[in-house]
């Protein structure tokens, strides 16, 4: 393969690695509320604040990029201090009907703000994300995660997961802990939704409905949830997917779009089936298996 | 008194569950509390660790105040507890749940983890060590790295006892330790409790065997429909008229 052809598969895939990385950081601002056992599904309102709150800064105060992903990042933590207050009294259903309410509110009221253009949205953003903002931001959110797995609140946030009256009566202040994550999880929403606004020159209310939270909660459970990264792996296995069904589907005659909408389901029916922990789990599951196989041949 | 109850009340619809409950438990006791099925013993505990509210009356620790603080605020004063359906958290290992009942002790901010710096990580061993300690105590070293699942009933229960003692309290409430277990895990049970007796932890003891009772307990107080009934010494309780004619029935 020459050097040409390389680069010609270069700018053709760039923005399916883009996306990769992109996808994987909501995927992982699903997770943090998640791995406190919350069903918060308000992500896509985040991202929205994200993204408005960035752009506005950069096409009408000029400010430099740092500083604007800076504050794409913030609004939407601050924002989700005075929401998760009353929202976490709610549990399971309840907390995730009030949330996806939240994001609907949000795309709502981008969709009639005439300062941004209502549902024509702001377009002709200057690109400033490049690849590897991006995958900086990916591996800082990762390493956040990283390092409360295994410490004093990481362990406090999966007794809450597990039984959070009985992680109360060990003293752990459960509100604190789920506000928290609540806010991370918004943090990560909004600076992913930065990056993207800056990537792909448009901001538009349309990009940030309930479809997109299903589709952030969709990589998470396809990666799986048990491990930090599993999200990130489901992410990336359902953002390269459509590009391979891309070159089958024009084969079999099938529209990329309702083939990739059928694999997605098939797929996330198949985890839910046959890999609870998801995607990530699939390496210790193939191990355990030729562990026991060994032990069986070994044994007289 | 280290634990009081003054004339406290809790109504289920209709039902006193607790009615006017008074007494106290002092440093150092194994206090047992005993009574008939539905006599209010477990909504008692609730009571004392915030899961429910009081509705009238006290409950003071050390002459504070703690029936209207969060749970997690009255564990952090120092009482900390088991249930009766056992409540571990399934996933974690026998060792990380204990781990999970040092929260209130252990100080390494997270920060500084983000920093490696080198103070948490011998913290943490610090921590991991003292939970592998308190399995010993309970006679489960081996079974540290299992998942709480997988344990066996009575396994199950010690792992409780251990996370409740790994945040040190001064109070520690155990719901019927022993129910629905076998005559000798029943016994290793009664050799625990008279451990924690000899070392000095003040103990409320709710339990269904007034034998195990009987033999572990300092003091003993006994609960019949929500009601204080009998208050005193095991010798005394158990020959109390009331006491005998809640259990077997009035003479007629």
């Amino acid at each position: 393969m020459n050097s040409e052809a390389l680069r010609d598969l270069w700018l053709t895939y760039q923005s399916t690695v883009a996306f990769i990385g992109l996808n994987g950081l909501l995927a992982l601002s699903v997770y943090t509320t998640l791995a406190c056992g919350q069903l918060s599904l308000g992500q896509a309102g985040f991202m929205a604040l994200g993204a408005y709150t960035s752009t506005i800064l950069t096409l009408h105060a000029h400010l430099p990029f740092p500083v604007v992903l800076a504050a794409g990042t913030l609004a939407p933590a601050l924002l989700a201090v005075p929401l998760a207050l009353p929202v976490l009294r709610l549990k399971g259903v309840f907390l995730a009907i009030a949330t996806i309410g939240f994001g609907e509110v949000v795309r709502i009221f981008f969709v009639n703000l005439d300062y941004t253009n209502g549902a024509l949205g702001l377009v002709a953003i200057p690109q400033r994300t490049r690849l590897w903002t991006i995958y900086a931001a990916l591996a800082g959110a990762l390493f956040v995660l990283w390092r409360i797995r295994g410490s004093r609140t990481g362990y406090a946030l999966e007794a809450i997961r597990e039984d959070e009256p009985a992680a109360r009566t060990m003293g752990i202040h459960a509100d604190a802990y789920k506000l928290a994550m609540m806010v991370l999880g918004a943090a990560f929403a909004g600076l992913a939704g930065a990056l993207d606004a800056h990537f792909n020159f448009i901001v538009v209310p349309s990009s940030y409905s309930f479809a997109r939270v299903v589709e952030m909660l969709v990589f998470a459970v396809v990666g799986g949830t048990a491990v930090f990264y599993g999200p990130v792996v489901g992410a990336a296995f359902l953002t390269l997917l459509p590009e391979v069904l891309r070159e089958v589907g024009s084969r079999v005659g099938m529209q990329p779009g309702p083939l990739r909408l059928f694999v997605n389901g098939l797929v996330l029916l198949l985890v839910i089936l046959f890999l609870p922990d998801g995607l990530a789990s699939l390496p210790r599951r193939i191990r355990r298996r030729l562990e026991a196989r060994r032990a069986a041949a070994h044994a007289p | 008194m280290l634990l009081s109850l003054e004339d406290v009340r809790r109504t289920f619809g209709g039902v006193r569950a607790v009615d006017g409950v008074r007494f106290e438990v002092g440093a150092g006791e194994v206090h047992g509390l005993i009574g008939p099925n539905g006599a209010g013993k477990t909504t008692l505990l609730n009571l004392v660790s915030g899961l429910i509210r009081a509705e009238g009356g006290a409950i003071s620790l050390d002459g504070r105040r703690i029936d209207r603080l969060p749970s997690h605020r009255i564990a952090a004063l120092g009482i900390t507890r088991t249930y009766q359906s056992i409540r571990l958290f399934p996933a974690l290992t026998a060792a990380d749940n204990v781990l999970v009942g040092e929260h209130l002790l252990r100080r390494d901010p997270l920060w500084k983890r983000m920093l490696f710096l080198p103070s948490v990580r011998s913290e943490e061993r610090a921590a991991r060590e003292k939970a592998l300690h308190l399995l010993a105590r309970v006679g489960l070293s081996e079974r540290a790295g299992e998942r709480a699942a997988n344990l066996s009933y009575g396994e199950q229960r010690r792992v409780e006892i251990a996370r409740a003692l790994a945040s040190e309290p001064r109070v520690l409430l155990l719901d019927e330790p022993t129910a629905g277990m076998n005559p000798a895990e029943v016994a290793s049970i009664a050799a625990l409790i008279r451990d924690l007796a000899r070392r000095g932890h003040t103990v409320l003891l709710v339990e269904h065997n007034v034998k195990l009772v009987m033999d572990v307990c300092e003091r003993i107080t006994v609960l019949d429909f929500g009601k204080v009934i009998a208050d005193g010494v095991p010798a005394a309780v158990a020959k109390d008229p009331a006491v005998v004619a809640a259990y077997l029935g009035a003479e007629r």
